[in-house]
């Protein structure tokens, strides 16, 4: 009964592309014929999808401000799941990231310096704190607006370290273990870079990167890397993580990776 | 049941085969449950790698993001593959003609349900209830539009910033209808036990079939090819 002789032809209610002639004509009751409503849904749905292409920078504007709207008067939380409902979003590379605090957190300067150091959470603090509230620009597309973070200057923990001559860059790495960053000498000098110890007014929490993280103002915020535990200069500058990975190494928000946000400096 | 000239013969008659036990009609064919097993994985690996990227606890809990994005872009980009190699079974595509095909019995199963109507006969239904049809139908584009929209955001360099962005908009919110829905999908199957024995073993219980799916007609034309 496989075989369906040639005179069969196709179902009388539509154009021959509606399936297989071999799949025969209707002898099964009511199922098999009808509108091909299925394939009016499918392609719909395709329609709908390229329509969402087309006017997702109107919705996406429109959804954001009331989104922004009711997430402020949101006490669950709930609409920080939603797309674009803001906020930070909680990115790690690592399987898992150890808590650390006054403690045992440790911050170690090496390489090519006069005085390597390692700073504790206490002699951070006890250092002349900058604070500074500006835009954070990820490069997946997320922007948190005026977002205040506090902390001591990185010139002048390189100062205070000595740099060397011939010294051209500074690698950080982290205690995920697994993290690591990068700016050229000149960048890091910046007046805002810091070695964040604040964020919006209160410590940097753990899914933040506290309790010490990098912050570069000017850059994509991959570059504000987490949970740091050395600085180490270096002659030459040496890709980080996700840099290695394809993103740019000068990260400068509106200037790199081939995206035109607004500059967040 | 109606011969036509491509089914006449014995085995054109609604009796079950033997392989059936007594009382049971066969539903699925091996190649039918097959795709739809594979699907389930790929579709589940890419719904918890997607849960462990975007929500916040489980981002935490999970991290490795290198690694789940890895997981997360191959099994949505698979998850076409066991249908589309399905296709080669007769059984498979006689189902999905099924599914493709609205009648005006399926108008009255949709009027019924948003009436709420759950009187006996109210809800007639082939082998497919209309919802199933529309969920299966609704299901795949939107796994296209996922694939579609989830490429041009993977392939960073393929398409100008405008479009990234307005792709990470349409995945993002599909993503969460697409979620929903397949919650409801599993909701139902996990509400009807025979429903899922169906997909599991093959075949379903003579009443269930009756109750749930008065016109079908079990032991159609794709009987044979489907063990």
């Amino acid at each position: 009964m496989n075989s369906s002789p040639p005179d069969d032809g196709p179902p009388d209610d539509g154009p021959p592309d509606d399936g297989p002639p071999d799949d025969g004509p209707p002898d099964d009751g009511p199922d098999g014929v009808g509108a091909p409503v299925g394939r009016r849904v499918v392609l719909g749905m395709l329609g709908l999808g390229a329509a969402g292409l087309v006017a997702a920078p109107v919705l996406q504007r429109t959804l954001e401000s009331g989104l922004g709207a009711v997430a402020g008067k949101d006490p669950t939380g709930l609409t920080g799941l939603l797309p674009n409902g803001g906020g930070f979003r909680y990115y790690s590379v690592a399987s898992s990231v150890p808590a650390k605090g006054a403690a045992d957190y440790r911050l170690r300067i090496d390489g090519l310096v006069d005085r390597p150091a390692t700073y504790t959470l206490d002699t951070l603090r006890r250092m002349e704190q900058t604070r500074i509230v500006r835009d954070v620009q990820c490069v997946t597309g997320w922007r948190v607006p005026e977002t205040a973070f506090e902390g001591v200057r990185l010139s002048a923990l390189l100062d205070a370290a000595g740099v060397r001559s011939g010294a051209k860059a500074v690698r950080f790495t982290c205690f995920d273990g697994t993290y690591s960053e990068s700016l050229t000498l000149a960048q890091a000098r910046r007046a805002d870079v810091l070695v964040a110890l604040r964020m919006d007014d209160g410590p940097v929490s753990h899914a933040h990167g506290g309790p010490v993280r990098l912050y570069v103002a000017p850059m994509y915020f991959y570059k504000s890397a987490k949970w740091l535990s050395g600085i180490t200069v270096t002659d030459s500058v040496r890709p980080g993580y996700w840099e290695k990975l394809g993103y740019d190494v000068d990260a400068w928000v509106g200037r790199s990776n081939g995206r035109d946000d607004a500059p967040t400096v | 049941m109606t011969s036509t000239p491509g089914s006449a013969g014995p085995m054109a008659a609604t009796t079950p085969p033997p392989s059936e036990p007594a009382g049971r009609v066969h539903r699925f064919a091996r190649p039918v449950r097959l795709v739809h097993r594979a699907t389930a994985a790929l579709m589940l690996l890419c719904v918890a790698s997607a849960a462990c990227l975007y929500v916040p606890q489980l981002a935490e809990l999970v991290g490795r993001r290198h690694l789940v994005v890895t997981v997360h872009e191959w099994s949505g980009l698979l998850i076409p593959v066991p249908l589309l190699a399905g296709l080669a079974a007769r059984s498979l595509r006689a189902d999905l003609r099924r599914l493709n095909r609205f009648g005006a019995h399926d108008r009255r199963w949709l009027r019924a349900v948003l009436r709420r109507d759950r009187r006996p006969g109210a809800r007639p239904a082939g082998k497919f209830n209309a919802g199933q049809k529309l969920y299966a139908a609704w299901i795949a584009g939107a796994v296209l539009v996922m694939a579609g929209t989830g490429l041009l955001m993977w392939f960073t360099g393929f398409a100008p910033l405008v479009w990234r962005t307005a792709a990470t908009f349409v995945h993002d919110w599909l993503a969460l209808a697409a979620g929903l829905v397949l919650a409801g999908h599993v909701a139902m199957a996990y509400a009807d036990p025979e429903a899922r024995r169906g997909m599991r073993s093959g075949s379903v219980g003579g009443e269930w079939a009756r109750r749930e799916h008065p016109l079908w007609v079990p032991g159609g034309r794709d009987r044979l090819d489907d063990q």
